[in-house]
């Protein structure tokens, strides 16, 4: 069965007619061919697939594009202006955050959803004080991204990126 | 291509880029996602319209197909074609048995191809795959690794190492030796899993010039793909186009190609001029895509009471898959680690109903050095000795196998180097001396080993273009490691030009051929063959040469020799901790120094080795593809069950080098780093663990449940 739905991918409008059984991921690289956003695993279990989702770092892999009718997609590619990258991806350049490189476009995006979510005072498993600002320590910020696995594990690249995001 | 190869000797470079820091030269492509992988290639690469593959696989270990009713499959909207073992193109070449898949109804393994789907989109494929309906005569199988069960003798171990080696008199000297280890040491299956599951585009094209099977395949080794696809398929080997722009990592599992290479190429012909995408799904990589095999070594140490080896035995029982022998060279290490008058290997392969095992990140290396770097932990503790200082008593004068002498072996260099770095000094000498909290806490460490490879059969060619550029081109792969950056500033420092001078080409059979990014030969073949190239263009076009003049050269036969032995070393220092109460096991600290040879890029090289660490520190704790014999297959096949070090599972993990370059091994003076970090760094941790807890795991990982009985 098809259905008719509404995308904004990095900026550009689409309207498109999905497979009901097609995922948030297919959908942007099978159907739109913007395949920035990775399978890594299909089945939420590495965080290739992260984009913004209406703001918000999602799994694509385990979305259903039919549910995500007039959704706002950004992916790491359209977290750039051209070649003028996002002070994420700026700062995985700097640190050499990444080797193969497949898993960092989710990264990038978690990267940039997490320190969002850090600003409006979300707390994670290792947050000691619940009820004050989060201090993003190096075990906040690994805790935060063990949802994106990294088996060429650039981890240590990725941290000293994610911490020269949040303080620049 | 040009004329015929010119054979160059090259020399050693005047090095100005290569020894300092450059940024990766494909970041931008990497961090925005635009870089393209395997099956991310549509129109504009000659893809159009390109159908989706997906394969079926056997749910039965052993047997034959009786049927494959593919008529619900078939009538699934979008459905293309079923291709089954009655249907599929016909190969010309089936000796390899893990490649030459749909041409008979043998099942071999579980999880092996036996029917693949062609539909216009992945749902529709994916639906359908799961309506096939396969029927099977079962055979009975056999699929556990047993001691017992091992006792194929291999002809050669991986990739042509003899099988056994024996010197002196092994038994009349742990007779007489003062201290004897003899302990049982285990290593489970392991899966390579690199973020980017194995995957291929491929189109059969037939026009005016003949058949053309165009690839661009997830691989380690393009050149590699063509010249194993071209006989099966019946064609030419210039026949094949491979491309491998991106690759989404390997460590080995795409050195060569698997089966479903061949089915991308039977599925392309079948539906020929469409193209066709097919990616392995993570679940099906647990059967198809290679595996690292479990090991048994039976460890045997002999010493004087000063700790000074008189024997070492190393007894290896590993298992390979009965379509197709691999036999991992586990006992090769030891053959060369320490000095011991009296020593003996052996490897013995229980053949089974499995899938086909291959290389993964230091084959034979990491379970290897694994046994014997945890047997001289015991051993030192049997010794009264420090670990380190034990290591140093053994250091061999010249290789103790082959009397060959070392071309740069400086060991004892690293392990200074790293106890000092580390804060080794001071380590309480009993082991469950410090208890932090709930935290028993300890220091282990380990050596690390890996031979120096270069390889033949490369080619490279040097173009002048415009403006003082050149075009430097090669067919060798980037999986990760910074090829790209790497062999671009090798190609700036051979042509004495800037980085920014030089278009590097890497990645298309259409350009000369290369070796495997594998056996961490890639850096030191590619490099040096890219120098002899550049060599010889200056020798033949002088330094102001004009546009389009150009050289194709090999590196002239290989000057190594037989006679001098090449091998990196490091030494692996580890803190862990475990809890008091749940055994759960931590490591805060990981540290690894590195005789490498000339490092090309600080950048890259320090993320290969960091990498490798984390990769050994993985495969410490977490890693461990369970086989349910009765069965078959891998239970733990997805990542959710198969566990990698997750971000918050590696602390503080470094590496440094020495400074050296080894001007006799290759014209950089580099040799490889890509494999070395994951050697040494699970036994590192595991003697950590045991100066913590004074328990003393001999199986890999180290889970919670080794400390939590009895104490
Ligand atoms: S592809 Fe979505 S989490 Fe792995
Ligand atoms: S960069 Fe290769 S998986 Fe993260």
């Amino acid at each position: 069965m098809d259905a008719s739905i509404r995308l904004t991918v990095d900026g550009t409008e689409h309207v498109l007619d999905v497979d009901t059984r097609t995922t948030l991921l297919d959908a942007l690289r099978e159907r739109l061919g913007v395949t920035s956003a990775k399978k890594g695993c299909d089945h939420g279990q590495c965080g290739s697939c992260t984009v913004l989702l209406d703001g918000r770092r999602h799994l694509t892999c385990l979305a259903l594009a039919v549910a995500y009718d007039g959704s706002e997609v950004v992916t790491a590619s359209g977290l750039a202006d051209g070649e003028d990258l996002h002070p994420v991806q700026q700062a995985f350049l700097d640190h050499d955050g990444y080797q193969c490189g497949y898993c960092t476009p989710g990264q990038v995006c978690s990267v940039v959803g997490m320190l969002d979510e850090v600003k409006q005072g979300h707390a994670s498993h290792v947050t000691e004080d619940l009820e004050a600002e989060p201090d993003l320590t190096d075990d906040e910020i690994r805790e935060r991204l063990s949802g994106n696995l990294c088996r060429c594990g650039a981890y240590r690249g990725i941290l000293a990126a994610t911490r020269q995001a949040a303080t620049s | 291509m040009t004329a015929d190869p010119v054979q160059h000797t090259p020399t050693p470079i005047r090095v100005r880029s290569v020894g300092t820091r450059l940024e990766r030269v494909d970041g931008l492509e990497k961090v925005t996602g635009r870089a393209g992988y395997a099956v991310e290639h549509g129109a504009d690469d000659g893809f159009d319209g390109a159908l989706v593959a997906w394969l079926v696989t056997s749910t039965v270990a052993r047997g034959r197909v009786t049927s494959v009713d593919t008529a619900a499959a078939a009538a699934h909207d979008g459905v293309v074609a079923v291709l089954d073992h009655t249907s599929a193109p016909r190969l010309a070449d089936t000796d390899d048995g893990e490649l030459a898949i749909l041409q008979d109804p043998q099942v071999h393994f579980r999880g092996q191809v036996v029917a693949l789907v062609l539909a216009e989109t992945a749902e529709s494929a994916r639906e359908a795959a799961s309506l096939v309906e396969v029927s099977y005569d079962v055979e009975e199988h056999e699929a556990e690794l047993t001691e017992e069960a091992a006792t194929y003798r291999p002809d050669s171990v991986n990739p042509a190492f003899d099988t056994d080696s024996d010197t002196g008199d092994v038994d009349a000297a742990l007779a007489e030796a003062a201290v004897v280890v003899d302990e049982e040491y285990r290593t489970p299956h392991e899966h390579n899993n690199p973020m980017e599951p194995h995957a291929t585009t491929a189109v059969w094209r037939s026009d005016g010039d003949g058949e053309v099977l165009d690839l661009v395949d997830s691989t380690q080794a393009v050149h590699g793909v063509a010249s194993t696809l071209a006989p099966m398929l019946g064609l030419e080997q210039d026949q094949v186009r491979v491309r491998a722009p991106y690759v989404g990592g390997g460590f080995g599992s795409k050195g060569q190609p698997h089966a479903h290479v061949v089915a991308a190429a039977l599925a392309a012909r079948h539906v020929s001029p469409r193209p066709v995408r097919l990616a392995v799904t993570r679940q099906q990589m647990f059967a198809l895509t290679g595996y690292r095999t479990a090991t048994i070594s039976r460890m045997r140490l002999g010493a004087d009471a000063d700790g000074r080896l008189t024997a070492i035995e190393h007894r290896v029982f590993e298992q390979s898959s009965k379509v197709k022998e691999f036999a991992e060279q586990t006992a090769v290490p030891t053959r060369m680690l320490y000095a011991a008058p009296n020593r003996r290997t052996s490897h013995r392969l229980a053949m089974l109903d499995v899938a086909v095992p291959s290389w993964m990140r230091a084959p034979g290396e990491m379970p290897g050095v694994f046994a014997h770097e945890v047997a001289m932990d015991e051993l030192a503790q049997a010794c009264g000795l420090d670990p380190v200082e034990l290591r140093l008593r053994n250091e061999p004068d010249v290789d103790p196998e082959t009397g060959n002498p070392w071309n740069n072996r400086r060991l004892p260099e690293c392990l200074h180097r790293g106890a000092e770095r580390f804060g080794w000094a001071g380590r309480p000498a009993e082991a469950r001396a410090t208890l932090e909290g709930d935290w028993w806490v300890g220091t282990g460490m380990a050596a690390a080993t890996y031979p120096a490879y270069r390889q033949g059969g490369n080619a490279a060619r040097v173009t002048a273009l415009d403006g003082g550029r050149y075009a430097v081109a090669i067919g060798a792969v980037d999986i990760g490691t910074g090829a790209r950056t790497v062999l671009t500033q090798i190609a700036a420092d051979a042509l004495e030009v800037g980085t920014d001078a030089v278009d590097l080409e890497v990645g298309d059979t259409r350009l000369p051929s290369a070796s495997v990014a594998g056996g961490s030969s890639g850096t030191a073949s590619w490099g040096s063959t890219i120098v002899a190239a550049a060599q010889a263009f200056r020798e033949r076009h002088g330094d102001d040469p004009g546009a389009g003049a150009e050289v194709l050269a090999e590196a002239a036969d290989d000057p190594l020799g037989t006679d001098v032995a090449f091998h990196s070393f490091g030494a692996v220092f580890a803190e862990a901790r475990v809890h008091r109460r749940t055994g759960e096991v931590r490591v805060p600290r990981l540290f690894g120094v590195y005789s490498v040879g000339r490092v090309v890029n600080p950048v890259t090289a320090h993320s290969q080795l960091v990498g490798g660490l984390v990769m050994g520190l993985s495969a410490a704790l977490f890693e461990e593809s369970w086989r349910d014999a009765r069965f078959g297959h891998v239970v733990t096949q997805d990542l959710a069950s198969y566990h990698v070090a997750a971000h918050a599972d590696v602390r503080d993990v470094d590496a440094e080098w020495l400074e050296e370059s080894d001007d006799a091994f290759s014209p950089m003076g580099a040799r490889g780093i890509g494999e070395i970090g994951i050697v040494g760094t699970a036994a590192a941790v595991v003697n950590a663990a045991h100066h913590a807890t004074g328990v003393r795991v001999r199986s890999l990982p180290v889970t919670a449940d080794h400390f939590l009985g009895g104490r």
